[in-house]
């Protein structure tokens, strides 16, 4: 295997221009939701709310304020954090979702049923159906670009380089040095996902955060969902039998929704 | 400070954040939380329409802090390289003597062949010059020196048709030399002047009138000193030579321009006021009634633009090619010359009165833009309409789709404009420059073909100006002639393919641009020192002169930038104008002695040990000296900081070693400005036209010369001061999601879904006492109209202390329209036909409206 590769997400620097959600749709050609005509969300500036199967990148927007002017306005890029522990990747039926040679994890979609057992073994929300293609799918760190050399869309777009790709030996160097140089300026500021030794075995999508994980919509424990199996021999071989219905269910929904929609393939 | 530069200028905001990490700190002053605010390091809330008086203050804390006035450094700077020390005329009066406006107020009466200027008033500034002495002493010409008569050889000089060589034309406007006081004491001294008119803006008065609480505006102020200094530079939008900000790297006056190529459009200009390259537009209000006169009313005879006579037959050889000739004054009588105030709602307003028939409509969408209401109402007055553009716009629709059409306010029927839609290309569909706001021109390759009819703006004005010679071949009228005598060579030559059928060579233009020899167009120009005034050569643009220094070097196309772990001017990439420079006025960078101010800081420096080359012209020996350094310097190259003036020069020969600013008259950078400002020489507070309060500062309430079109007409209603009926303060801004008035960006799904639909962002506590909830549809309303959109309720934007007075600040994107996919109502239906009298800019960032539930 090659170095592994991943993204350091400083949101320290983040402006919140949303161009990595541009870049990443525009790449990966991926819809707008309704074709584009939608409501305001009236969650401060974010109006795709959450990541999905269209949304592989999503800018959160978090208000804190104790009143007028009073407080500060956060901002994170958010993707697929390519765990090294890759719940997905474990429980799916297929051998869709396999890990590449960058280290980084990739569904393929002309080998995925459309199960949906990833997306419910994700602890942090990143997978969901692509509608028009009838299958799982997140972001894939933009595995045909950088098998030619090319830097992800996200990060080749952010302005700030508050995403920055990289090995992930490096860019954890690079995370701890910004992390002290904060401290020494009084922001108390911490690491999401960078510690090998932490949850999942370190996430090769980590973040630079300024308050509680969870304040960003990330989970402090992060788990795999294999983890309460093994602590039950039975409840496994249950789940394992759900898993395997779920996927035959899948499989059978996603043929019909091809026929009904004359013919199909991925997209 | 009144940008909100991470939104607007996401791309640009890279540098401020790589300064970021780099330890630099960012405040943010705004009336706004915004995304620029959620990464500075401290925000600063401020009422729209007050900046002037924030800057005041500064100016006023930072002269009389302690630091200031004891490191050498300021003083030594300000003395040298600013006008601080100049002496004003003994008739100039301040607005600390009359109340808030300045000496030589008149009053304006519209003419009646364009009566849009908006004017109610203006200032003649002769009591604004430098206290001077005698003129000096013409050395050719042999006639009494005394004021008066220097007036007269200059007339004499036009009277004769002397010249070319204008250079004796260029002498005879000389002026004596100002007086100084380098000590900064005399009482009418720049600096003593500074120092009493900002006064009365303390801490308390910002506090007043700007509604920022003291304490965080004197923590800008500690921090902006903090940043200053030999071995520090801080980059600000204004009172930036102050703290010695200009010339240095790292600092300066970043104009953030509100569109990609906007630098461009006013270097090679779409403006009415101006010709290329910054000549004022020969106007039939001024002297300009022939080509000397032009010269001699527009030259300023001790700066670089003593050179202005070269620069102007050069842009005349370009407009009239072979048939300008010394004869006929290089065609000058065949350009146009304006009538006034042409600027966007001047032109309006004249439509509106039915005063211009039609118009060509390309890349703009006025039908969502100022004072929407009358804009329509003036496009329906249009004999003829063309809209190009990549969509169909507002513009193109406004007849049949418009509110007033929705209403049922205006038929269709009574519209009697004929629209033309032209579709068109994007930007990677063609070749061409973008300018930035560095001034920096890039050329880029088109990166795709159009589809179907999609062509370039350039191919329609190629097409239209080709088709229009030809409308005017044969015409024997005098006003016809320009155009006959107009030359247009811009077809691809043989075995260039047009990318389009009929599409201009785009590297034909900027090779016209850069200029050439006259004799052999082949042989490009590779300055603008090189231009002359006889007509022996040829450029469009002075200022752009060397981006294509021969015929198969086009240097915008350049992408080689500098290795890391150097300053980074780099100068391979791209090309800057002037020379390319990538800091202008560097020799400031240097002290008086030529050595940089820090070694920190050091730009350009001078080499007291360079040997020179002979002189390439007359083959003379130079003498050792030079300056050198990361960027170009933009100075004489082998001036050395000791030269003196020359006393019968003209041009940079007028300036000693040590005058950095040589495009001033006097070499510095202007505290105090003379001439070129028509509101004042100096910053002074004024409230919007339509504010909640009385100026707490002046009894003089707005600007005495700021500009209201079409006043007292039903389609440009304004509120008056403190209007019950509109309490609020709004401004309107853009977001990073949208472009402009939105045909870039509300037809395209991946950026209309991030910002789906119109909103009002309003305060939590407006919010509580009018029962707002976040979503609810609100009506907003102005004296020109009402709206709708939906409540964003946050704290980003709030209350104010003003003047003793509660108030409550809303904002609005003013992005949307009736087409595309992401629509909304047109924000700018509220705003007025109220503007600046510098630059006609309006006044839509800074008035007030009610906001109702719907």
């Amino acid at each position: 295997m090659a170095e592994a590769m991943g993204f350091f997400t400083d949101t320290t620097v983040c402006i919140g221009c949303k161009a990595c959600e541009v870049a990443c749709k525009e790449w990966n050609q991926l819809p707008a939701e309704n074709g584009g005509v939608r409501e305001l969300s009236g969650d401060s500036y974010d109006n795709t709310r959450k990541l999905d199967g269209i949304h592989w990148r999503h800018v959160r927007f978090i208000e804190q304020f104790k009143g007028p002017y009073d407080g500060r306005w956060l901002m994170m890029s958010d993707v697929c954090k390519h765990c090294v522990q890759a719940g997905c990747l474990e429980v799916c039926p297929t051998g869709a979702i396999v890990r590449t040679q960058f280290d980084t994890v990739v569904i393929q979609s002309d080998v995925c049923n459309g199960c949906r057992a990833c997306i419910a073994a994700c602890p942090f929300g990143v997978i969901d159906i692509n509608p028009v293609s009838g299958t799982a799918q997140k972001c894939t760190l933009c595995y045909d670009r950088l098998q030619v050399g090319l830097e992800p869309a996200c990060s080749k777009a952010c302005p700030t380089d508050s995403i920055q790709f990289g090995a992930i030996a490096e860019l954890r160097t690079r995370a701890e040095k910004r992390v002290a140089q904060l401290k020494s300026q009084g922001v108390a500021a911490e690491l999401y996902g960078a510690d090998p030794g932490g949850p999942l075995g370190g996430l090769n999508s980590f973040y630079l955060l300024v308050d509680k994980p969870e304040v960003y919509g990330l989970p402090r424990h992060p788990e795999l969902p294999t983890t309460n199996l093994a602590k039950s021999g039975g409840l496994s071989v249950a789940s394992a039998a759900v898993l395997g219905l779920l996927a035959i269910v899948g499989l059978r929904k996603r043929r019909m929704d091809e026929q009904s929609r004359g013919g199909g393939g991925n997209v | 400070m009144g940008s909100n530069m991470a939104e607007c200028h996401p791309v640009a905001f890279r540098w401020p954040m790589k300064a970021k990490l780099n330890g630099a700190k960012l405040v943010h002053v705004d009336p706004r939380f915004t995304r620029t605010s959620a990464v500075a390091d401290l925000h600063v809330p401020i009422r729209a329409g007050s900046d002037i008086a924030f800057l005041g203050g500064l100016i006023n804390y930072v002269i009389n802090s302690k630091r200031w006035n004891t490191d050498p450094f300021f003083k030594e700077f300000a003395v040298n390289y600013t006008n601080a020390a100049t002496i004003i005329s003994d008739d100039f009066k301040d607005t600390e003597e009359l109340e808030g406006v300045f000496s030589g107020l008149v009053k304006f009466s519209e003419p009646a062949f364009w009566p849009y200027n908006g004017l109610e008033g203006r200032y003649d500034n002769a009591t604004w010059q430098y206290k001077r002495g005698p003129r000096p002493a013409p050395a050719r010409v042999e006639i009494t020196r005394t004021t008066a008569a220097a007036g007269a050889i200059t007339k004499d000089l036009i009277a004769k048709r002397a010249g070319p060589p204008f250079d004796d034309l260029v002498r005879s406007l000389k002026l004596g030399p100002a007086e100084k006081d380098p000590t900064l004491q005399n009482p009418h001294c720049v600096f003593q002047i500074l120092k009493r008119h900002f006064a009365r803006y303390t801490p308390e008065m910002v506090e007043q009138v700007c509604g920022s609480p003291k304490e965080k505006f004197i923590k800008v102020a500690e921090m902006l000193l903090e940043s200053s200094g030999r071995d520090r530079s801080s980059a600000f939008a204004y009172a930036v030579a102050w703290t010695q900000h200009i010339g240095r790297p790292g600092a300066g006056v970043m104009a953030l321009r509100g569109h990609a190529a906007i630098q461009g459009s006013t270097d090679v200009p779409t403006l009415y006021h101006s010709i290329h390259g910054y000549m004022n537009a020969p106007s039939a209000l001024r002297p300009h009634e022939t080509l000397r006169d032009y010269m001699a009313a527009e030259t300023t005879p001790t700066s670089y633009y003593g050179n202005t006579p070269k620069f102007l037959v050069s842009y005349l050889k370009s407009m009239y090619g072979a048939a300008a000739t010394t004869e006929n004054d290089f065609g000058y009588d065949w350009h146009p010359k304006i009538l006034g105030d042409h600027s966007h709602i001047a032109s309006f307003a004249a439509m509106a009165d039915g005063k211009v028939k039609g118009m060509c409509c390309v890349g703009q969408n006025p039908a969502t833009s100022l004072n929407g209401g009358a804009t329509r109402q003036a496009l329906r007055q249009l004999d003829w309409l063309v809209v190009k553009d990549n969509w169909l716009t507002e513009t193109a629709t406004h007849w049949y789709l418009g509110p007033e059409v929705k209403k049922g306010e205006v038929k269709i029927e009574d519209i009697k404009t004929e629209i033309f839609f032209f579709p068109s290309t994007q930007i990677a569909e063609y070749d061409g420059s973008f300018t930035n706001t560095q001034r920096m021109l890039q050329w880029h390759s088109y990166a795709a073909k159009a589809p179907g009819d999609c062509r370039t703006d350039s191919w329609f004005y190629h097409n239209l100006a080709k088709r229009l010679k030809k409308a005017y071949a044969g015409s024997k009228l005098s006003r016809d002639q320009g155009w006959n005598n107009v030359s247009w060579d811009f077809d691809p030559d043989a075995g260039e393919e047009p990318l389009y059928p009929g599409e201009i060579s785009a590297r034909k233009v900027l090779r016209e641009i850069n200029g050439y020899q006259t004799a052999d167009p082949k042989q490009h120009l590779k300055g603008f020192a090189e231009l002359k005034d006889d007509g022996s050569t040829t450029c469009a643009s002075w200022i752009y002169c060397g981006c294509y220094p021969a015929w198969d070097q086009n240097l915008t196309a350049r992408r080689e930038p500098d290795p890391p772990g150097v300053p980074g001017a780099h100068l391979k990439w791209g090309w800057a104008w002037p020379a390319n420079r990538r800091v202008m006025y560097n020799r400031a960078s240097a002290d008086l002695k030529g050595n940089p101010w820090s070694e920190r800081k050091r730009w350009i420096w001078w080499d007291p040990t360079f040997v020179n080359p002979p002189d390439p012209k007359t083959g003379k020996p130079v003498p050792k000296g030079k300056w050198v350094g990361y960027d170009v310097p933009d100075f004489g190259a082998t001036k050395a900081p000791d030269a003196q003036p020359k006393p019968d020069g003209i041009g940079l020969d007028a300036l000693s070693g040590t005058q950095p600013f040589i495009m001033r008259a006097d070499g510095r950078g202007w505290l105090f400005v003379p001439a070129g400002l028509v509101d004042g020489p100096l910053p002074t507070h004024y409230e919007p036209h339509e504010s909640p309060i009385q100026n707490p500062l002046y009894k003089q309430q707005t600007s005495p010369v700021h500009k209201v079109w079409a006043p007292g007409k039903p389609y440009n209603k304004l509120a008056v001061v403190g209007d019950p009926k509109f309490p609020y303060v709004i401004s309107t801004y853009r977001l990073t999601e949208h472009y402009l008035a939105g045909a870039m960006s509300r037809w395209l799904p991946w950026l209309a879904e991030l910002q789906p639909e119109l909103f009002i962002e309003l305060g939590k506590g407006l919010a509580q006492e009018k029962g707002i909830k976040n979503l609810d549809w609100l009506v907003v309303s102005s004296p020109r109209g009402h709206i709708r959109a939906k409540a964003l309720v946050t704290d980003r934007i709030g209350v104010m202390q003003i003047a003793g007075k509660r108030i409550h600040h809303v904002g609005m994107p003013w992005h949307w329209g009736w087409m595309g996919l992401s629509t909304g109502d047109v924000v700018n239906d509220l705003t007025a036909w109220v503007g600046d009298p510098n630059v006609s800019i309006h006044e839509g960032k800074a008035f007030v409206c009610n906001v109702e539930k719907a």
